[in-house]
């Protein structure tokens, strides 16, 4: 990304930032809009963003109604700058305008054609002892990375369960909920073997320890996933199916479905000592959680020839002195533009001189820093 | 408020018209009195008085059978499903369709209370049973609700034996392949036909 202009967005009135290929890191006080800045970046992929917001949450506080927010940026891609744009409209009530070289685009999945993310933000250290949602949702985004088509498989998936679960729960037409559970099945393997197929991938690659990145055996659980291991697809699409149906007394009763993608789950496992992620220690679950960012940054360009923006906020300061290193040393040598973030900018003094580019960050406002200024 | 007032307010519920359009549409039509504001009310009044919702179809029309589903040179074997009157009037406009349609008045939408005996379904399979009609075409949205809508209805229609099928999507008239999202390349890829020669 070479230029990124915001107008309107969270605590920004209007910014802009020049920028070349290398890490980013933005210091600034609490509060200064570091992370908003990572979520305006995270919008020029496909989705909601980094904290999954509605559109008119991200309009700038106090701004007149009706006024809107954009993001714009000037992306290097294998084909050439591109000029990318999106934002919220009062007039287009609960749809992100996108517009690629100045063209209206019908839908965010043509961001994915240019523009990739990952990130890693302080609520995701608990990715692993918290509830499997968050892990389904790291999984998809990194799936989306590589399969755009993904991102409406999922969205149309969930919609078709919440209408079957609003069915059962008001006693509907057999031939009704027969429909929704052939999509949902048709629909589910294909969630599933998604999953499955780029988690193989990324296993191979999470195997060996990176540096002081501890190795990761990656796995996705589940029911449908088992199903997909025993025969061919069809087959699991059809078992899926005969489970919904089957499991209609038990769904009308709990809500939500018993068996599908939705019930999946990340399995990572630390391979240094073979405990389950969510028995390491929180350093080695943020380490472990680093290592797959890297290693699907590292698929990404191996398989595509683009590189993701890592977009890690708050991510250097836990990590002891050894790691931060690793991980600078790691990033420098995939290319990946990386934007961190945080309060004190002595934690990134292991980058050597120019290899970076700092940015001070002070109530909504970005200023390129070049000087060794303590915050 | 003024008489004026009410007239912009309620043109402003029109569709496609926000408070400053509808004062817009408002002074114009205050402004020809005589040429347009007298024969549109009277235009207004006239189908306000006469409009019906056909019973065999589901269509609008001031007839009732429609003036499509009483054409005698429509071919009543196939029958073509829409969502709305709207769809209807676009597919009308392609003057490339010389059968018969059905207006469902709308997809399935459980999360909206909207089930199959909201819409026109149950008509629809009597007309399918009758000996006279071969095919139905689907042409429900490409929305996830109105698919789910097709696939219900491809259910129910299994009995009457009639020929289900639906439109086809891919390659727009005048597209560019490389400009088409792989979505719609790959939907085009797998309906390919054969080359007529």
């Amino acid at each position: 990304m070479f230029r990124l202009r915001l107008t309107g967005f969270r605590c920004y009135e209007s910014a802009q930032l020049d920028l070349d290929a290398r890490p980013i890191v933005l210091t600034g006080a609490n509060g200064a809009g570091k992370t908003n800045l990572l979520e305006a970046i995270s919008l020029l992929a496909p989705g909601r963003g980094l904290r999954g917001a509605r559109l008119e949450e991200m309009d700038r506080h106090g701004a007149p109604e009706g006024e809107g927010w954009t993001v714009a940026a000037t992306v290097a891609t294998p084909g050439g700058m591109v000029e990318i744009g999106t934002g919220h409209r009062p007039e287009t009530v609960n749809r992100r305008v996108v517009r690629i070289d100045g063209k209206q685009s019908r839908s965010q999945t043509g961001l994915s054609d240019h523009v990739s993310a990952v990130w890693l933000t302080p609520p995701m250290d608990r990715l692993f002892t918290e509830g499997a949602s968050g892990r389904r949702r790291f999984l998809d985004r990194l799936v989306f990375g590589f399969d755009a088509a993904h991102a409406g498989r999922v969205s149309a998936y969930e919609h078709t369960l919440r209408e079957r679960a609003r069915l059962l729960r008001e006693g509907g037409d057999a031939v009704w909920l027969d429909t929704l559970e052939g999509d949902m099945a048709e629909r589910g393997v294909a969630i599933a073997a998604a999953r499955r197929e780029l988690t193989a991938r990324l296993a191979r690659l999470c195997e060996a320890p990176a540096g002081l990145f501890p190795g990761a055996a990656v796995a996705v659980t589940g029911q449908v996933e088992e199903w997909l291991d025993d025969g061919p697809a069809l087959a699991a699409e059809e078992r899926l199916r005969a489970a919904l149906r089957d499991s209609r007394p038990q769904d009308a009763a709990a809500g939500g479905a018993a068996v599908g993608p939705h019930r999946s789950d990340l399995a990572v496992r630390h391979l240094g000592h073979g405990m389950p992620a969510a028995l390491c220690s929180t350093g080695e679950q943020k380490a472990l959680l680093i290592a797959i960012v890297l290693a699907n940054a590292r698929l990404q360009t191996a398989e595509r020839g683009r590189v993701p923006l890592l977009l890690l906020d708050e991510v250097a300061a836990h990590l002891d002195a050894g790691r931060r290193e690793a991980l600078f040393a790691e990033i420098l040598a995939l290319g990946a533009q990386t934007w961190f973030t945080g309060t004190d900018r002595s934690v990134f003094d292991s980058f050597s001189a120019g290899q970076a580019q700092y940015v001070a960050v002070r109530a909504g406002r970005l200023e390129p820093a070049t000087g060794r200024v303590p915050f | 408020m003024t008489d004026v007032e009410r007239l912009i307010q309620l043109l402003a519920r029109l569709p496609g018209l926000g408070p400053r359009s509808a004062r817009r549409a408002a002074l114009h039509l205050l402004k020809k009195r005589e040429t347009l504001m007298g024969p549109l009310t009277q235009a207004l009044e006239a189908v306000s008085r006469t409009v019906r919702t056909c019973s065999v179809c589901g269509n609008i029309d001031t007839l009732d059978p429609c003036g499509i589903c009483s054409d005698g040179k429509r071919d009543p074997a196939v029958i073509c499903v829409l969502e709305e009157v709207g769809d209807l009037w676009a597919l009308e406009r392609t003057g490339s369709f010389k059968g018969r349609y059905h207006v469902l008045g709308g997809h399935l939408s459980a999360l909206d209370g909207i089930g199959p005996e909201d819409l026109n379904i149950a008509m629809l399979v009597e007309r399918a049973q009758q000996d006279t009609v071969k095919e139905v075409i689907l042409a429900t949205n490409l929305t996830i609700d109105g698919q789910t809508t097709a696939h219900y209805i491809a259910e129910r229609l299994r009995a009457a034996g009639v020929s289900v099928t639906r439109l086809a999507h891919g390659v727009p008239v005048g597209g560019e392949l490389d400009y088409l999202d792989d979505g719609t390349l790959t939907a085009a890829l797998r309906a390919r036909r054969a080359v007529e020669s």
